[in-house]
């Protein structure tokens, strides 16, 4: 499974981000961590094969995440369903 | 076949909110976004799935989230947006402000699409790792199969032929609840 890294200098939490590539809002949250500096991880699902996606899925469904994209997971374990700024913001303490 | 163009996407949603009495997403960046996605999916399964959701690429399982998807109407009648805002009613267009639109796809459908095996199942999947001379871990339950039927709306008469009825009717905005079965013997194949 190939996570992209981007780096940043906010590198305290372990973000990982599951996204789609044609998806709008996941776009949203890659382009709020880059503005934020945020270090963190993301792969996107659409593009991965069905094996992965299985493994994808069941990662975050043991953390308590429903399919539905962006996921963060954050310090694996906060799961933030959706792109919610003032969730990622307070989980993030920026 | 034609090509897809971004033109085309976009004439296509303007006439369908046109019809529907919504409006796309006012936020001209964003509307951008989402119709490339609506194109990009068009031309990856060859129909245009919902830009903000997984595709399984088994047109029978993904059927309910082609756009304009099965949820849209019950979404923006409560929230004043699809799931992914690019649909949205007058208000929320004015407004310019998206509400937050939760994920209304019943699970049993995403199991349907993405296999039963992710849900619930990772332990004794483990399990099995750990002691490999147990029993084989579980395979994925073979998903049910697509059953089309006859529906009809019992205030207007519109009828479909899908697996289940739409939330709300596209004629009249009855809800799902007027909808009921119509006994036939039709042999479908295909
Ligand atoms: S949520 Fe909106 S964009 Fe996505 S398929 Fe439904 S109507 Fe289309």
């Amino acid at each position: 499974m190939q996570f992209s890294k981007v780096s940043g200098k906010n590198n305290t939490h372990k973000v990982t981000l599951y996204a789609l590539s044609t998806c709008v809002w996941c776009k949203m949250a890659k382009q709020f961590f880059n503005e934020n500096s945020v270090e963190y991880e993301f792969i996107d699902v659409d593009l991965c094969d069905e094996k992965d996606k299985q493994k994808i899925h069941q990662t975050i469904l043991n953390k308590g995440g429903s399919i539905s994209y962006p996921t963060t997971i954050i310090d694996d374990k906060t799961v933030i369903t959706g792109f919610r700024k003032d969730q990622l913001k307070e989980a993030l303490g920026i | 076949m034609t090509a897809i163009t971004l033109d085309y996407v976009r004439k296509r949603a303007e006439a369908d909110a046109k019809t529907y009495g919504y409006y796309l997403t006012p936020q001209p960046d964003l509307l951008q976004s989402f119709l490339e996605g609506l194109k990009v999916n068009e031309e990856r399964y060859g129909y245009p799935l919902c830009p903000c959701r997984l595709a399984s690429g088994n047109f029978d399982y993904d059927r309910d989230i082609i756009c304009p998807c099965d949820y849209r109407d019950p979404d923006v009648a409560e929230y004043g947006a699809c799931y992914c805002r690019l649909y949205v009613n007058k208000t929320v267009y004015e407004s310019k402000q998206l509400p937050d639109v939760p994920e209304r796809r019943p699970l049993e459908k995403q199991m349907r699409a993405y296999g039963a095996a992710a849900w619930g199942k990772e332990e004794k999947a483990e399990a099995a790792a750990e002691k490999p001379t147990e029993a084989p871990k579980p395979e994925a339950k073979k998903p049910s199969e697509v059953k089309r039927k006859l529906w009809y709306c019992k205030q207007c008469g519109y009828v479909v032929f899908r697996d289940d009825p739409p939330y709300i009717c596209p004629i009249c905005k009855a809800k799902r609840e007027l909808f009921a079965e119509i006994e036939s013997k039709i042999e479908y194949n295909g």
